[in-house]
């Protein structure tokens, strides 16, 4: 994430617990670190057509608890490879939380309720704001904690670590 | 103000007192990857310039997902695990060992008190005795190989007091799923769980894995228990380095207390696609089922399979299922021979696989047909989980799963002992 960035895209919204073996089945995930040949398979099993209708830069919208289940880090990077520049949650299962972050695939924590898929969304991550440009209203995200903040800035924790040599709190 | 057990646990790692909410950098004192896992932590160790693993000797790697190899794209990246293995000097338990998180307390590498990271979500399991210990990604992984140390938040403590003493045929599995059901997905998402109470002092160390296995079901950071007179005989012989069990203290500060009288509490099943979709199996007996699968780090123990070979003991596992049997651990395998449990179980008609995760993640071992439906015993039976995403998967103990597999339908298991 560079900074000062503001993000734009088009919402595509799921529902509530979307699981790491619906982001990218366990099925796949053994096989390959390609990660675009993976990338193919994003929300196979709950939304076959999703990365067909992703346009570079667009939003995963979803509910509460997203990417519970396994510890997959192939989740959060399938969602990066197929496009998506940020996921927008009311709120997140930790280890994929932590995943997207050490990725560089930002996570907004909003109430996410009243957005609909289609919507034109900007998001500023480090002003903490979603603007719905659609509907014309504005959501406040939950802050990161400092640490997490420069680990994303430096688009990742491999990254951060080669910069930094160990973590700063 | 007193701590809880994690509160203490980081305390006792950070040289200072720490309380919910604080961020610390904590040596970690024992670390593992899978074989889905591993391959990636590898790339990102390389990406942050990484050349030599700090202690190889807190470090593990386990192929266990699958394994052995269905395809050759996953033997190329279990080849780069044995490669990398080898050339850092890490301990590396290749095909046949088992399940990692059946195997990491048995070789004694987790001792209470300890901070343990994995690259795999169930590695809650050895909160049941007493570790800090939690799931992490591949990056989170390659980070501590490469400084010994990581960043964690001090989580709040849901404590969960387990009162009352469980019936006959009802299981650790029973109450794990109870409590799925109970305080949902995401009833504990970045708590750590404390439990504690009759139920868990009554349970043997076997079982108490399965209950901390589930607690991550729940979205929790780690699923504690004290360490008693069980827990330490149960390391006799298992670990050799000195450690601390550490206890919560009287006046610790939790989020929440809740208890639960499970006296009442009987077989539990968790209805596809949520694990905390749990009902009575009175309420789903009937229902007709294609596969069984005993096994995984939740239910693969000796004991786990030692109940199933008393319910099919004397008994056929129904023509109109395959019943698949995958041991958590080579060493639980030859237990189970040397018992005879393992001969009762294949006498009933049981197809064993290799010690592994067996057919839980879907990659091999027994993936079901279209329309299909499965009762296992893991820990997930989310749409897809086993390949299909077509198929529909129960969760229950080892007793409901062999008792269905006799009938070729759910079955409350009470009936068969």
């Amino acid at each position: 994430m560079e900074e000062g960035m503001v993000l734009k895209g088009k919402a595509h919204v799921f529902g509530h617990d979307i699981n790491t073996d619906y982001i990218i089945s366990g099925k796949y995930k053994f096989k390959t670190l390609d990660m675009d040949e993976l990338a193919r398979h994003c929300m196979e099993d709950i939304d076959p057509e999703f990365t067909s209708r992703v346009q570079p830069g667009d939003f995963i919208v979803a509910g509460a608890n997203f990417g519970c289940g396994s510890s997959r880090e192939q989740a959060p990077l399938v969602i990066k490879h197929a496009g998506i520049s940020a996921v927008l949650a009311k709120s997140f299962a930790r280890i994929f939380f932590r995943n997207a972050i050490n990725n560089g695939l930002p996570v907004a924590e909003c109430d996410t309720s009243g957005i609909q898929s289609g919507d034109q969304l900007e998001v500023d991550l480090e002003a903490g704001m979603v603007v719905n440009l659609t509907q014309g209203t504005e959501l406040a995200v939950t802050p990161l904690p400092p640490v997490m903040m420069d680990i994303l800035k430096e688009g990742g924790l491999a990254a951060y670590l080669k910069k930094h040599g160990g973590f700063k709190l | 103000m007193g701590g809880t057990i994690s509160e203490k646990i980081f305390s006792n790692h950070a040289g200072r007192e720490v309380r919910a909410g604080e961020l610390v950098v904590v040596e970690v004192d024992f670390m593992m990857g899978q074989d889905g896992t591993s391959p990636l932590a590898i790339k990102a160790f390389r990406e942050i310039g990484g050349e030599k693993v700090l202690d190889p000797s807190r470090v593990a790697m386990v192929i266990d997902h699958s394994a052995p190899s269905p395809l050759e794209g996953v033997s190329n990246l279990h080849a780069m695990m044995r490669s990398f293995a080898a050339e850092q000097g890490i301990g590396l338990y290749d095909v046949g060992w088992g399940v990692c998180h059946c195997l990491l307390p048995e070789q004694g590498h987790v001792a209470p008190g300890d901070i343990v990271i994995g690259a795999d979500s169930h590695t809650t399991t050895y909160g049941a005795i007493n570790a800090f210990s939690t799931g992490v990604g591949s990056t989170d992984l390659a980070a501590a190989m490469l400084t010994g140390k990581l960043w964690f938040k001090v989580p709040s403590t849901l404590r969960l007091e387990l009162r009352g003493k469980l019936a006959t045929g009802v299981y650790s599995k029973d109450v794990a799923l109870f409590l799925a059901g109970r305080l949902t997905a995401d009833g504990a998402t970045y708590l750590a769980v404390e439990y504690g109470g009759e139920v868990i002092e009554s349970l043997s160390v076997e079982a108490r894995f399965t209950i901390s296995n589930l607690a991550v079901e729940m979205g929790a950071k780690a699923g504690l228990m004290e360490a008693d007179s069980k827990t330490l005989r149960w390391l006799e012989g298992r670990l050799s380095r000195p450690f601390e069990p550490v206890s919560p203290d009287p006046d610790a500060v939790y989020q929440e207390v809740r208890e639960f009288d499970l006296s009442d509490l009987t077989p539990q099943v968790a209805e596809p696609h949520r694990v905390d979709q749990v009902k009575p199996v009175e309420e789903l007996e009937g229902t007709p089922i294609q596969q069984a699968v005993i096994g995984t780090c939740t239910n693969g123990r000796l004991e786990d399979l030692e109940v199933a070979a008393r319910i099919l003991a004397g008994r056929r596992v129904s023509p109109e299922v395959r019943l698949i049997v995958a041991p958590a651990s080579r060493q639980v395998l030859m237990e189970a021979m040397a018992k005879g449990v393992a001969q009762r179980l294949i006498e009933a008609g049981a197809a064993f696989v290799t010690p592994g995760c067996g057919p839980c993640v879907g990659t091999h071992n027994g993936v079901p047909a279209d329309g299909e439906r499965v009762i296992s015993t893991a820990n997930r039976n989310f749409k897809g989980r086993m390949g299909n995403a077509n198929a529909f998967i129960y969760l229950a103990s080892p007793a409901t799963v062999a008792a269905s597999a006799v009938a070729g339908k759910i079955t409350d298991p009470r009936r068969m002992l």
